[in-house]
């Protein structure tokens, strides 16, 4: 599976790429009530990479990202799912397509245990998969050992890592995941980082909504800067990592 | 007013108390899935003492049924009373609550229309059933069967604390052990994320009504089986199963069979201690005690979304 995700990093250097993008969000605006959060921005992801959308509060990251679940219905413009329309469908209806969506804020259910949040994570399936189950614990040795705690009395971080967890349960194709480094201790930010990686390498694309843009950056293959509601910038990660207007607005250097 | 009297009293009490429990349990799973309170509930009840009563009326014999036919008697009045108790419990989250949902109706909107939809299901049920009492026919010697320690329970008594019990086994199981009880819990708990794993949130709350109105029939069937099938006899049961919700913490299962166990049991031994006069005070004063010193019930919300 991680030459898969090798063979796609190759074509990309070659330039823009001609092939069906996994998500395309296309032209897309989303309005709350009368506010218009998104304001027709296009966002490509291909299969095996690892997509960064940056920006401040309020430009729209989350807003992109429920979309992408079907949380939020466009006023205008179109998602697609393989080069399969997907807008409209309702977010219950959507895993079943292989989109997981670890939300913002991790929101496990604080009164299941971590097993059973896991076990919610398959609820599209008739049985959750014991494989998907043993992956998690050996992705996250800390939820092994407290599967009987009940999900609201974990730390922080580890409410993160069964929030994903919880997800990869869902075997999605996509993975998207909506400031998943949150009140987190650098430490443990990092630890999550790794295990996207990993998760990423084993064959599942992933979608990353962050304001830690370092971080971000360094995991992801590209990136989308996102002000007010527009893309601002696109471009590889490693580009924007360097850019210095991305380092002057995010990374908190002087500006250039 | 001697010991042994207490003790049958207490007896009663039990059996008093299953019924309000199975009936709470309606009450605390819709507030758990819609934080809403579902005053049509006793409604829900009262149809199913009709129901019950319908059918047994036009099927049962006059001569005295007795054994095997008994048996078959009261399952069938039971089920139907689930049945129309179910039905009804599902039309009314279709007609009167699921239009709210859709236009993101405010909670205060949900209330008015729940005790709105109480009148006209009672009213309703006037109507077409009549005004006056009536009684389950016949279907078997209502002699006493067992004498715990002196008191005794008759055929009915005993069939309440058994058809409870065992559907309060049930639903236990259903709530914890099964898919639709996971997504039970989980809407409960962030009904969001619950649809992004793939809950139908309507299908969910639809099947939470009907699992009320099941338990809440057949608890009125078998509350017709003890007294008699009215219009009105919805209210008095229902608002006490409702104080009983609250008492056990509304949202909690297990809350909502306690708190109907412990007003049960107060209800019948006010009446012993100052008469049935009283009947109704002490289980209100009693809710109202435990909620001034725990707000959040007995043993808390535990299905619902606040600790």
């Amino acid at each position: 599976m991680s030459g898969a995700a090798d063979l796609t990093k190759e074509t990309e250097q070659t330039g823009e790429r001609t092939d069906t993008p996994m998500l395309e969000l296309r032209d897309l605006r989303v309005f709350y009530g009368a506010i218009e959060a998104l304001k027709g921005i296009n966002v490509k992801v291909y299969e095996g990479e690892v997509v960064a959308l940056l920006g401040a509060n309020g430009a729209g990251k989350s807003t992109t990202l429920r979309t992408a679940s079907g949380m939020l219905s466009p006023r205008d413009g179109q998602v697609l799912f393989h080069g399969e329309r997907i807008d409209g469908i309702k977010s219950h209806d959507l895993v079943r397509f292989g989109i997981g969506h670890v939300p913002e804020g991790r929101r496990v259910f604080p009164r299941m245990t971590v097993r059973e949040n896991l076990e919610m994570g398959a609820y599209r399936f008739k049985a959750p998969d014991p494989d998907d189950m043993d992956r998690v614990f050996t992705l996250f040795p800390r939820l092994s050992e407290r599967r009987t705690q009940l999900g609201g009395t974990l730390s922080g971080g580890e409410q993160q890592m069964l929030a994903i967890g919880r997800a990869l349960m869902g075997k999605p194709e996509l993975l998207l995941l909506d400031e998943p480094s949150m009140g987190l201790a650098p430490l443990i930010v990092r630890q999550i980082f790794d295990i996207l990686e990993e998760i990423n390498k084993q064959g599942t694309t992933v979608l990353l909504v962050e304001q830690n843009a370092s971080q971000a950056l360094q995991l992801a293959d590209r990136g989308y800067v996102l002000e007010t509601g527009s893309v601002a910038m696109a471009d590889e990660a490693s580009a924007l990592l360097a850019d210095p207007r991305v380092r002057a607005a995010y990374l908190g250097e002087g500006a250039a | 007013m001697s010991l042994n009297e207490l003790w049958d009293y207490m007896v009663l009490g039990v059996v008093l108390g299953c019924l309000y429990a199975v009936i709470a349990i309606g009450y605390t799973l819709v507030y758990g899935v819609l934080q809403l309170l579902n005053f049509a509930h006793s409604e829900v009840f009262m149809f199913g003492g009709f129901g019950g009563l319908l059918v047994l009326t036009a099927w049962v014999p006059v001569a005295d049924p007795s054994g095997f036919q008994s048996v078959i008697y009261v399952a069938v009045g039971m089920l139907a009373g689930a049945a129309l108790g179910g039905a009804v419990a599902f039309g009314l989250e279709k007609v009167a609550y699921r239009p709210l949902r859709r236009h993101n109706a405010p909670r205060l909107v949900f209330l008015i229309t729940a005790i709105g939809a109480s009148f006209f299901l009672y009213n309703i049920a006037g109507k077409l059933f009549g005004r006056s009492s009536m009684s389950m026919p016949t279907m078997y010697e209502n002699k006493t069967v067992v004498t715990i320690f002196g008191a005794s329970l008759n055929v009915t008594q005993l069939l309440i604390v058994f058809s409870a019990v065992a559907m309060m086994v049930g639903l236990d199981y259903v709530v914890n052990r099964t898919k639709l009880g996971s997504g039970i819990r989980a809407v409960a708990q962030d009904p969001e994320v619950a649809s992004l794993m793939g809950v139908n949130i309507d299908k969910v709350v639809s099947r939470t009504f009907v699992i009320g109105g099941l338990l809440g029939g057949a608890a009125g069937f078998l509350f017709g089986l003890n007294s008699k099938v009215v219009y009105t006899m919805g209210f008095l049961p229902g608002i006490t199963a409702f104080a009983a919700a609250v008492l056990g913490g509304i949202g909690n299962v297990r809350g909502a069979m306690l708190g109907g166990m412990v007003l049960g049991m107060v209800e019948t031994l006010t009446v012993f201690v100052w008469g049935d006069d009283w009947r109704y005070v002490a289980g209100f004063a009693v809710l109202v005690l435990v909620l001034m010193f725990r707000p959040t019930g007995l043993l808390g919300e535990r299905l619902g979304r606040t600790a």
